[in-house]
């Protein structure tokens, strides 16, 4: 299995070791040899798509950064990762930071970025020790400030510490976060590479994503976007948790069966189980039933035959003594709690999934609800300025439609008279001083 | 509140970016990271200090769910149960921390030792069931066992 970021090399996370692998040449090279334009181009022909879960190709999302301005520019590296089920971000943190520190550098320099932010969650205190540590030794080292190795090009690059609010993994979210203020997302258009940072032109990557940067610099875009599926090209670093006997971080090419990924690399279902489903990507892309999960193959394009989502690529194994209704339940309130409250559809929508579901599981659900739940999610797709909204509703969409089964029998036969109480508030809201 | 080097930091801290209301969210680190938690004197302050409405700092506060806006116990105990760690017991595990402390959400310790709260995921899904503490140390792969482990080891630090 080919490796581009997660590599059997003993302490790659010291400065020695990662140079002693070849480390920074590539930044190297692109100073040395490369115009800018060129580097942009060759993250264009590898094919590289955003890990973040949108799967934007890269390379576009960088040549809509105005080449010729007099405005500051800014590159923001996507640390927030706080979906639920995935922890990958974590893992280059330790493994391998000076690669993805290289890929910001050269990044910069490909964009004319004079200034990077990294936001990393506030609970990631030890990885932003780390981070910290590392940007300090590139400082020394010349790597990072002015002229990087010796170049005419400088760059300056700070981490900004979250302080606990998913939906600061946002793009646009991210930027009002790094400004100061309260994490909301913003109206798009216009895109951040026209006005982002203070209005500037901003671009936002994931983690991951730029931690690619050096190898495809290093081995050609060529060579990267023949590793795993075609569209959807490189590896990715799969997080696997749940029901399942060895849960960790594997980093295996795009296209890897989901079966092999679970049976082969992770030892299989826990105690002997079998399994009843499986959410590939995250826990706000559809999951899969066990039939799907079968023919499944991990990458953006094959997972949409089965209306789902590689998403963060985090993947959560439920067997089959998993109660949907209890997942899904607990899936709605982490979206609920973590809706920044602006728009209606979602703040409202998210509370009233959530009732229902906990009715419901209650004992006191009523056939009706499983469509009413479909019709408030179809609601707040799509109507809502960020994606966070779509977030919340294609769990609660898919996973009744899927297994619609198990949540009707859940509900008891007799009608019951429910009391009719219409308030609920983001918590995000209502968290005031008492 | 701050000392004349913690000045001098946030100046610095406050060249990082190109407005000085950038730096709150530093600053009220620093300001958490001094007192345990957030109280609105610490916010009137921030906002003198950045030059920002006291109220623009109380919603910036209110929206992180981080930023404490109580005192806590001396471990303040943050078990994730979201979904990776329901599967593999996140919701036993902060049961059985209360029911052993004594305490819920939002409650303390009447030895001001301990206080807990349900956090969502933290990134540490694949070694289930976890807690962090203090916004800080993460301890993975939990039994009631190692639980208890610990909480005799916090005793003893203090
Ligand atoms: C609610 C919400 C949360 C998100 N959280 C993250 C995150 O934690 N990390 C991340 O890289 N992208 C996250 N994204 C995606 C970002 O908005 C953005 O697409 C991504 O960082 C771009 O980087 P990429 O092109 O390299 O993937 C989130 C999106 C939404 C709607
Ligand atoms: S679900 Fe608990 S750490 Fe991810």
């Amino acid at each position: 299995m080919t490796k581009i970021i997660l590599k059997d090399i003993d302490d790659l996370n010291t400065l020695e070791v990662y140079e002693a692998n070849g480390g920074f040449s590539a930044l190297k090279k692109v100073l040395k040899e490369m115009k800018a334009d060129e580097v942009i181009e060759e993250v264009k022909k590898s094919g590289l798509r955003g890990r973040g879960g949108a799967c934007f190709p890269t390379g576009l999302k960088w040549s809509f950064m105005p080449k010729v301005t007099d405005k500051p520019k800014f590159l923001c590296c996507n640390g927030d990762e706080s979906e639920p089920g995935s922890f990958k971000d974590r893992e280059i943190f330790e493994r391998n930071p000076y690669q993805f520190l290289e890929g910001t550098l050269i990044a910069c320099y490909a964009m004319g970025i004079k200034t990077a932010y990294i936001y990393i969650r506030g609970e990631y205190y030890r990885w932003i020790n780390i981070i910290e540590e590392c940007i300090n030794q590139l400082y020394k080292k010349g790597y990072i400030g002015k002229n990087v190795a010796g170049s005419s090009f400088s760059t300056d690059i700070y981490i900004h510490k979250g302080a606990g609010a998913y939906i600061c993994g946002e793009e646009s979210a991210l930027m009002s976060s790094i400004e100061g203020q309260r994490g909301y997302p913003r109206v798009k258009p216009p895109f951040p590479a026209q006005f982002g940072l203070w209005g500037y032109p901003t671009t936002i990557n994931n983690i991951e994503t730029i931690t690619n940067i050096p190898e495809i610099i290093n081995r050609g875009s060529k060579w990267f976007a023949s590793v795993g599926e075609p569209k959807h090209p490189g590896t990715l670093l799969f997080g696997i948790s749940g029901h399942i006997n060895k849960p960790g971080v594997y980093e295996l090419e795009t296209g890897t069966p989901l079966m092999t990924i679970i049976n082969e690399y992770c030892g299989g279902v826990w105690r002997g189980k079998s399994l009843k489903a499986v959410i590939p990507g995250g826990s706000s892309v559809p999951p899969l039933t066990r039939d799907e999960a079968l023919k499944a193959k991990m990458d953006s394009e094959s997972l949409k035959e089965f209306n789902s989502a590689i998403g963060t690529a985090g993947i959560i194994v439920m067997d089959q003594d998993t109660d949907l209704l209890e997942v899904l339940t607990r899936i709605t309130y982490f979206y609920f709690h973590e809706s920044c409250g602006q728009c209606t559809p979602c703040r409202e929508g998210c509370g009233w999934m959530l009732r229902i579901l906990r009715r419901i599981s209650e004992g006191k659900g009523r056939m009706s609800d499983l469509d009413l739940l479909i019709s408030v999610a179809d609601n707040i797709e799509g109507n809502t300025i960020c994606a966070l909204g779509d977030a919340a509703a294609w769990p609660v969409k898919w996973t009744i439609r899927k297994f619609r089964g198990e949540f009707e029998s859940k509900i008891q036969k007799e009608e019951i008279e429910l009391p009719n109480i219409n308030k609920v508030h983001s918590i995000r809201h209502t968290d005031y001083y008492t | 509140m701050f000392s004349e080097a913690e000045l001098i930091e946030i100046e610095k801290i406050k060249k990082r970016y190109e407005s000085p209301q950038s730096s709150l969210l530093p600053v009220l680190w620093m300001i958490q990271e001094k007192e345990g938690w957030i109280s609105k004197d610490s916010m009137s302050y921030a906002a003198e200090l950045l030059n920002i409405p006291y109220e623009y700092v109380l919603g910036v506060v209110s929206f992180y769910t981080m930023f404490f806006k109580k005192p806590k116990g001396k471990f303040h105990l943050q078990i994730c149960t979201n979904v990776s760690c329901m599967l593999r017991g996140g919701y036993e595990l902060y049961k059985y921390a209360c029911k052993k402390l004594g305490i819920n959400k939002e409650e303390i310790t009447s030895d001001g030792m301990f206080s807990i709260e349900e956090v969502e995921c933290l990134g540490s899904c694949a070694t289930a069931p976890m807690m962090q503490v203090n916004n800080k140390e993460y301890f993975e792969n939990l039994t009631f066992e190692k639980f208890d482990e610990l909480i005799e080891k916090f005793k003893k630090e203090i």
